[in-house]
């Protein structure tokens, strides 16, 4: 029997699930490993019991986190999409103001639902087994992740820095452009897309699991960066550690 | 009795619908917007200028490039900062790609399933495969349109205030070129299948506003108009784009002095018809459909004759750019600075309108978008008031299909829709 996947999304963008719809060359393929049953962007039918779960966005609402619950009660596994749902992502840039500021500032309104609670990755409300990190996620890599759980392995992430794809593959170092690049200390596994494209890292994929281990949180000291800088620049796409 | 789509499915984003009929009588119908707000807008304030596009790229996914466009067109414009002519062309096919890829998607994924009566595509998968290889082969040509000119079809990463951080190599982009060419028989194919649908009987004239570009089918300009006769600068949108919130939707509506209007493919067909491509024009015919469309449901198939508008516009463009050269230097340099920008662009489903207030740190003091779906929905509410009373004989299920249909022929992005909303400073 084909293993049962579904896909669910929250607060977000839907562009991770956007981006497992642009893997053109490999859904035929896959689609006669795996059944989709849940996939509202592009169809409509309900499901029962999953295999796996993969839900993007943040969680912001009380209907969200009963859910997202529910998902997990019928799901055996359950991954995280993308950084919304990993480590809230962009949608927790305004959480050092708090939802009752923001609201006001953009809708100068109390109606009842325009209420929400600030913008939390799924790990705040339910256990989540695994993660595909990045905004968006890489498309390969969620195959790899994809495929490590039908071979029943465990899927593994990079634990090295985006500086180490990134000097493998000859780019130009940003700071010699004089911008602030969060290669040196975040998670690889994006093949430092965006400094080939000429932007600079930044840090959508987390921080990697012992940033002072590896040589290249150096280059942040070398360029006067202090940790509360770099944890600065780090809020675009990740909620602030101490901050509710 | 009390009719409700929860969770109504194969759009961008969540919302329900829910009406409420007794004795033949509509009494309500109110599209609900149930997509959580996320206030983009408010997080924007106090961030530097270079971190803008990148920020709002993630209103949505879908049409991530338009929002990116829009929004360094805007700061460009608040800084007084112009790209060359080339870049501007890599810019109109990042467009075409985004349109071609989203358009693809909705025809395929989202209203192939109506019009066969199935509820996914991936139903096909063994009595149509090549209905379906088909879908993801155009898909995959749209999408590389976008990762060559942008570096990624979701949150591109090339462009950047003032033109593009890195450029195509001349090789892929004959590459690119010789795919376009190649996926003719596909979109024939394509415009077979949809002009054997049948699609259903309706029609509710409604104002139709998009960019107007003189002599060009529009894309990117700096002035919009109106099938009820204005023609202004995009930076006087709040005059004509008013938005109000409602009690049941987390998306701000927008109207103009006349009411509900329309924006999108139809709005875009309908105002510019003799703008589009030759081929694009006999496909028009093929599919009965011409500038005195007031269909909706037609919105389809204004969609199809826009994807084989802009491959060809495509096409022409790859053309232009290898004949004009890709030297020439990049735009390197970040200006400083702040002030006033608007800017908008055709995004797949309508105008998009960003607009920001930059101090003289050039750090943002606020910023407003105004996103297609949110000025469609008002339209989409009036449509489906209309089109009601002529359907209370069906059976529940059907006039719950065609309901859906009706929403889907919109093809809402409610990700965007929620975040439209500006900070006001007076």
């Amino acid at each position: 029997m084909k293993t049962r996947i579904g896909f669910f999304d929250f607060t977000g963008c839907e562009g991770c699930q956007l981006t497992v719809l642009n893997l053109e060359q490999e859904l035929l393929e896959l689609l006669e490993l795996v059944e989709i049953v849940a996939f509202r962007e592009v169809m409509s039918e309900p499901s029962g019991a999953l295999d796996i779960a993969f839900v993007e966005g943040s969680i912001c609402r009380r209907e969200d986190r009963e859910r997202l619950r529910s998902i997990r009660r019928r799901s055996a596994v359950l991954v995280a999409l993308g950084a919304c749902a990993d480590n809230g992502g962009v949608n927790a840039l305004g959480s050092d103001r708090g939802p009752e500021l923001l609201r006001q500032q953009v809708y100068a309104s109390d109606l009842a639902q325009l209420q929400t609670d600030p913008p939390q990755p799924l790990s705040a409300v339910v256990p989540v087994d695994y993660r595909v990190p990045g905004c968006p996620i890489d498309g390969p890599e969620f195959l790899a992740i994809l495929q490590a759980l039908l071979l029943k392995r465990q899927p593994a992430l990079p634990d090295f820095a985006v500086c180490v794809e990134c000097k493998l593959a000859e780019y130009p170092c940003r700071f010699d452009h004089g911008e602030i690049c969060l290669g040196p200390v975040t998670r690889a596994g994006c093949r430092a897309i965006c400094i080939d494209g000429g932007d600079r890292c930044r840090g959508c994929r987390g921080l990697i699991e012992s940033p002072r281990t590896t040589p290249y949180h150096r280059i942040l000291e070398e360029h006067g960066l202090s940790v509360d800088d770099i944890l600065d620049q780090y809020r675009t796409f990740n909620l602030g550690e101490a901050k509710p | 009795m009390k009719i409700e789509l929860n969770h109504i499915t194969r759009i961008e984003g969540h919302a329900h619908l829910v009406i409420d009929r007794k004795q033949g009588v509509l009494k309500d119908c109110r599209l609900e917007i149930v997509e959580a707000p996320r206030f983009f807008e408010a997080m924007l304030k106090g961030r530097h200028f270079s971190d803008v596009a990148p920020i709002v790229a993630r209103v949505c996914g879908v049409c991530s490039i338009s929002h990116t466009l829009a929004s360094l067109m805007a700061t460009e414009q608040a800084l007084g900062v112009e790209p060359n002519a080339r870049d501007r062309l890599l810019r109109r096919l990042l467009s075409y790609g985004e349109i071609i890829q989203s358009h693809l998607l909705q025809l395929y994924f989202m209203a192939v399933p109506d019009y066969l009566g199935i509820p996914s595509i991936f139903q096909l998968l063994d009595s149509r495969r090549e209905l379906v290889a088909r879908a993801l082969r155009l898909k995959r040509t749209a999408n590389r349109i976008c990762e060559l000119i942008g570096g990624r079809p979701v949150h591109p990463v090339t462009a950047r205030i003032g033109g593009f951080s890195v450029l195509p190599d001349a090789g892929d982009l004959k590459q690119l070129r010789q795919q376009l060419v190649a996926a003719l028989p596909d979109l024939e194919a394509t415009v077979e299948l949809f002009a054997g649908f049948a699609f259903p009987e309706f029609s509710r004239a409604s104002e139709y506003l998009c960019l107007s570009d003189p002599g060009r089918y529009p894309l990117h300009s700096d002035r919009f108009h109106s099938s009820h006769g204005f023609n202004a600068p995009v930076s006087d949108y709040r005059r004509h784009c008013r938005e109000y919130l409602t009690a049941h939707s987390t998306a701000k509506f927008a109207r103009t002095e006349r009411g509900s209007y329309t924006v999108g493919a139809l709005a875009r067909l309908k105002n510019s018809f003799p703008r589009l491509s030759p081929m694009a024009r006999k496909v028009a015919a093929v599919l009965a459909i011409d500038a005195q469309t007031s269909n909706p449901y037609h919105s389809l198939k204004a969609r199809l004759v826009e994807v084989i508008h802009y491959v060809e516009e495509a096409i022409h463009g790859i053309d232009e750019l290898l004949l004009h050269g890709l030297n020439g230097p990049l735009s390197r340099r970040m200006p400083s600075g702040g002030g006033r920008g608007t800017a908008a662009v055709e995004a797949p489903r309508g105008l998009l309108f960003h607009s920001y207030s930059y101090d003289r740190n050039g750090l943002l003091e606020s910023a407003d978008c105004v996103i297609p779906t949110a000025q469609n929905l008002a339209s989409i509410e009036t449509d489906l008031a209309a089109i009601l009373p002529t359907l209370l004989d069906l059976p529940d299920r059907e006039l719950r299909r065609r309901l859906e249909m009706l929403i889907r022929a919109y093809d809402p992005c409610l990700s965007c829709s929620t975040h439209l909303l500006e900070i006001d400073l007076v």
